[in-house]
């Protein structure tokens, strides 16, 4: 079975290179004009003289590193905020409507409105990037801690456990799968808006780099920006998928399986 | 927890107590307050004068359209592209296993990366926007439609095979059928993703539509357009999904698509 894994895995890996093959025939023939499209060696030195030499790897530790911090602030008060609403029936019935209203409103169309009150400074993308991988933390504790079954809390109250530890005890574990679910999607969504406000403030970063390869009409530096947005992508996906697995190992894999999906 | 279940039930205020309070002080600060002529905040009553200006101007039905018409165009190409490749890969083990390192390493491309890209190729216009929404929400057309190709009914194909169908018999009469609900409900997600794509390329460069008409309302110091946007932006996100909930419920009796799978087995 592994071996049949490895045997697919390695084919799948050389219909990749194929297309990258493929890519190079379309550059040599000029089959998209090469402004638009360029070719996979032009892309590779992109990557590489960018990273050797300061300006691209600047620009993707500036990304990553405020795309993870927006996203830990959004963590710590998402699930904060969330913890508090979610075990409170008090905070439950006057707040969560409200909190449930902002569900539908893209985290994006959140910046025109922050940069009005807060500007266009290092500070406003943070807050921004905070602001918008909130929600879905916030929401997604919420939801887990209401559907924590409720003869724990019966049993807690017979232990005669406080709130804290019946927050930290049974209520949070219960509402972990959720909870990672939403972190996963908050870290896309912080990634994203993290792109958006360096394509609008012009702070360095990978954002910015895309507009002015763009506008310079380097499409290898275009492409080289595009493919480390994507290993963020992929990387910060894979190592969710490891948390998941990790942390959801005592449930059984078919709740932890619909844990990932939802 | 406490409230009484009878089918008396008085109307429950609570849920509206803090946002009333909320909008009645935002509106006593911005009148009384020194801020009243602010070019960052617009008090709730500015917000709504705001709001029927311009849908009595005619710019928010257009910025609407725009957005939505976009949406839309992005959504049927995203549709398209997604269903047959899950048919495709859901039908073929072998072209699944051959292609899964290539979909892998494009598929957590952000769509914002694609945006300066789409740029450079379309100029702007509803075609860079297009093309960006229908790479991002593809994904999950394809993803669940490759899943409910795999959940099939062993039973279903066996029919096919006794019937001698053709294989797009069988495609078109057996297959689709059998996954219409699972699609339907990708086509609900993809339907939100691509409203937020819309948005999101709107206010990072494309000028047009509902994303374009909050970047401009800000920057000509009107902020009461855009909350009011806003605040419509939440509004269209929120009716769209319900409406489509609701023809979910009505087309297909079962509900959603993971208890058709659990039927299934």
């Amino acid at each position: 079975m592994t071996l049949a894994r490895t045997i697919g895995f390695i084919a799948s890996l050389a219909v990749a290179i194929l297309f990258i093959f493929l890519w190079h025939l379309v550059t040599l023939y000029k089959l998209v004009p090469p402004v638009f499209l360029p070719p996979p060696m032009k892309t590779y030195d992109a990557l590489v003289q960018g990273l050797a030499s300061g300006p691209l790897l600047k620009a993707s530790l500036a990304t990553l590193q405020r795309m993870l911090l927006g996203w830990l602030l959004a963590c710590v008060a998402g699930v904060g905020i969330g913890a508090l609403v979610g075990t409170s029936p008090v905070l439950m019935r006057y707040l969560g409507p409200t909190l449930e209203a902002f569900r539908p409103i893209p985290a994006s169309a959140l910046i025109p409105v922050l940069i009005a009150i807060v500007g266009l400074s290092e500070g406003m993308i943070l807050s921004v990037i905070a602001f918008g991988a909130l929600w879905p933390m916030l929401l997604a504790t919420i939801h887990g801690l209401q559907s924590v079954e409720p003869l724990l809390y019966d049993v807690a109250g017979a232990l005669r456990m406080n709130m804290a530890t019946i927050i930290s005890k049974i209520g949070l574990p219960s509402a972990v799968p959720d909870i990672l679910a939403a972190m996963r999607l908050s870290l896309t969504i912080a990634l994203i808006l993290a792109t958006v406000c360096e394509m609008l403030s012009g702070n360095t970063g990978l954002g910015q780099w895309l507009l002015y390869s763009a506008r310079q009409f380097s499409s290898a530096n275009l492409f080289a920006g595009i493919l480390i947005l994507g290993v963020f992508g992929y990387l910060t996906n894979a190592l969710m998928t490891v948390a998941e697995r990790h942390l959801l190992r005592w449930k059984s894999p078919h709740e932890a399986n619909r844990a990932g999906i939802a | 927890m406490t409230a009484p279940a009878g089918p008396t039930r008085p109307f429950d205020w609570r849920p509206l107590a803090v946002p009333l309070a909320l909008i009645t002080a935002w509106e006593l600060a911005m009148v009384l307050g020194p801020a009243t002529t602010s070019e960052t905040l617009a008090a709730p009553h500015a917000v709504l004068v705001g709001f029927f200006t311009i849908v009595a101007d005619g710019t928010l039905l257009t910025a609407t359209a725009q957005t939505l018409g976009a949406a839309l165009g992005g959504l049927a190409a995203a549709v398209a592209i997604g269903l047959v490749l899950g048919l495709v890969l859901g039908l073929s083990a072998l072209i699944d296993m051959l292609l899964e390192v290539s979909i892998e390493a494009i598929r957590p491309v952000p769509s914002i990366a694609l945006v300066p890209l789409a740029m450079m190729i379309y100029g702007f216009g509803y075609r860079m926007e297009m093309s960006i929404i229908a790479f991002t929400a593809m994904w999950p057309v394809m993803i669940l439609t490759r899943t409910a190709i795999r959940d099939l009914e062993p039973r279903l194909l066996e029919v096919a095979k006794a019937l001698r169908m053709s294989f797009s018999d069988k495609v078109m009469k057996i297959m689709l059928p059998a996954i219409a609900p699972r699609v339907f409900v990708a086509l609900r997600l993809a339907a939100g993703v691509a409203l937020v794509v819309a948005i999101t390329v709107e206010i990072a460069s494309n000028p047009q539509g509902l994303g374009a008409a909050m970047i401009l309302a800000q920057q000509t110091f009107h902020p009461e357009l855009t909350l009011a946007i806003l605040i419509w932006i939440g509004l269209l996100g929120y009716g769209i999904n319900h409406a489509l909930l609701y023809l979910q419920r009505r087309l297909f009796a079962f509900g959603t698509g993971s208890e058709v799978s659990h039927d299934a087995r």
